[in-house]
């Protein structure tokens, strides 16, 4: 395939599979289906109750993949020290606000073992790395559970309190997170500091300062080194200025812990790329390890890309009628694709855009 | 250059007054027409008129980077997007209304006609109060008088068409005003911009 003919996504997926083939990464293949069990008991992580299912010629309940990632941790085993594999997959779930099923393709990688400070720099470097191939003009937002849980700590809130603050904080909603305080009668020193991590965002190094005083327990301290370490591993990266914190970014605790980043790009309206460190599903699922990766939604730039530049549908538009003889027809077809140009017979002229027109009409 | 969404009628307005005060004027918006996209290149700075309404779908999608909307379409659609700023103008609540008198024993499911089919239903399911939601475009005061239901769920300001129609404020769900908002991508990409106008609308208070 001519690299121009390919669509912004395909060369985003071909070019994403060659740079995590390069860290080591092996490819991973899934079937279509799973056991619909293995999602229902996970349904929480999957953002989506829709799943389409469909019974087995044994009658066995079956769905069709909603996530990637389930499946990864399913069929991994413990034995090996680590697994690190990519895919690139069509999920299926419910979307938007029609709430039809639709089809979208994620790329991604997950990284399933024991990780350490290098295994999450990779990661996190290999997102950044990712999002610089679909466009130079994005940023990669980092966020810690840690800071918060730490910060909540102390005050023994409850989980309603969490739920609804976490609701806050991702909608970067100051206001309603001191009403929400207020409330539930937070005390001044946690609400202050509440407040804090979700103000501090934007350049890592400022917001590593903002935070150091908020961070006071064994908890939130750890997060704080984690981040700093990540920090003074990225710094020097030609991405560095892409890189952010931000603690709007929230993930579902019960799956996620530590890190866990987003990634934007100018020009698409939501985030395109997600991940984090995701522990939590591990433990649930049975496998004693840890874990850590991402999915960039690739057809996300299909919506937004892919009507730039297009001028012409076909090069050269061909029409002929009964009187034109069928060698003249052949002949010049094969002339014009001979100079490299696109040919398109038919009867008559339509809505389709060409570049030339060569009437063999008699 | 910042795309704002503003909602078409005075809260708009008022809202467009205040960020011409804080530096992001936009002149041409003030000639009486009928344009509905207004642009000051100098400034870099883009108005437009929508349907309140509609204010969030323009944010959410990434067209509108900002967009003042009531906290009542952030409940009832809860779009994606930063909810940055309280603006505390365009103040009312959301209330049930019921006939004077009216007294909910219980002991039936409560039928409530409302234009926020989400915020009724979560407010009834977090009791766990059983209802039938009838949802309306419009003239809600008209469903307890004439018995197609039981309560209203609707935006209440002074409480003057309440009082008019015999109606009375059973109890508030929750207070609304206008919040500025802003696309979560756009918000990274020029988030100076932002921060500034931010800034400016804060103070004026």
């Amino acid at each position: 395939m001519s690299e121009t003919m390919m669509t912004k996504t395909e060369r985003a997926s071909l070019s994403l599979r060659s740079l995590y083939k390069k860290y080591g990464y092996l490819p991973y293949k899934m079937s279509k289906f799973e056991a619909y069990d293995l999602y229902v008991r996970n349904k929480d992580f999957l953002h989506s109750d829709g799943i389409i299912t469909f019974n087995d010629t044994d009658g066995k309940l079956l769905a069709l993949k909603p996530d990637v990632t389930l499946s990864i941790i399913k069929n991994g085993s413990d034995e090996t020290a680590v697994q690190k594999v990519y895919y690139d997959e069509n999920v299926y779930r419910i979307s938007g606000e029609t709430k039809q099923f639709k089809e979208l393709k994620q790329v991604g990688l997950e990284c399933i073992g024991e990780i350490g400070a290098y295994e999450t720099y990779e990661t996190v470097a290999l997102a950044a790395a990712s999002l610089a191939e679909i466009s130079p003009a994005f940023v990669l937002d980092i966020s810690h559970l840690g800071v918060l849980s730490g910060v909540l700590a102390g005050a023994n809130l409850g989980s309603q309190f969490t739920r609804e603050l976490t609701k806050r904080l991702a909608s970067k909603n100051l206001h309603e997170t001191k009403t929400l305080c207020a409330q539930f009668g937070v005390d001044e020193k946690t609400t202050e500091n509440i407040c804090a991590v979700l103000q501090a965002y934007g350049d890592m190094q400022t917001v590593l300062k903002k935070l150091t005083p908020v961070c006071e327990n064994e908890e939130s301290k750890a997060a704080l080194t984690e981040l700093t370490a990540l920090y003074n591993a990225l710094k020097d990266s030609p991405w560095a200025n892409n890189i952010r914190f931000d603690f709007s970014v929230v993930n579902d605790m019960k799956y996620y812990n530590g890190i866990v980043f987003k990634g934007f790009v100018d020009g698409v309206c939501e985030g395109v790329l997600s991940g984090g460190r995701y522990d939590g599903l591990i433990a649930r699922m049975g496998r004693k390890a840890n874990a850590i990766g991402f999915a960039v939604y690739l057809d996300l730039l299909e919506s937004t890309f892919s009507r730039v530049g297009v001028k012409v549908d076909v090069d050269t538009l061909v029409l002929y009628n009964e009187g034109t003889p069928m060698e003249l027809i052949i002949q010049t077809v094969e002339q014009k694709q001979s100079e490299g140009k696109s040919v398109r017979v038919q009867r008559s002229e339509t809505a389709l855009r060409f570049g030339e027109k060569v009437d063999l009409r008699k | 250059m910042l795309n704002i969404a503003l909602p078409k009628g005075r809260l708009g307005e008022k809202v467009y007054n205040a960020f011409e005060k804080a530096g992001f004027e936009c002149p041409s918006i003030k000639e009486n027409s009928r344009k509905l996209i207004f642009e000051n290149a100098e400034k870099g700075v883009r108005y437009f008129w929508v349907k309140p309404s509609d204010v969030s779908i323009y944010v959410e999608r990434g067209v509108a980077d900002v967009g003042v909307c009531g906290k009542d379409i952030l409940e009832e659609y809860q779009p994606d997007v930063y909810e940055l700023l309280d603006l505390k103008t365009g103040v009312c609540r959301m209330a049930v209304a019921a006939k004077k008198g009216f007294y909910d024993d219980g002991a039936n499911t409560l039928k409530v006609a409302t234009k926020f089919v989400r915020c009724a239903k979560e407010f009834y399911a977090k009791r766990g109060r059983d209802i039938d939601v009838i949802k309306l475009n419009g003239s809600i005061e008209i469903a307890p008088i004439l018995g197609l239901s039981d309560v209203i769920v609707d935006i209440v300001e002074t409480g003057t068409t309440l009082k008019e129609n015999d109606l009375e404020v059973v109890e508030t769900v929750f207070p609304i005003s206008a919040r500025l908002i802003a696309n979560k991508a756009s918000f990274k990409f020029k988030t100076a911009a932002i921060e500034k106008l931010i800034a400016s609308v804060d103070t004026l208070e």
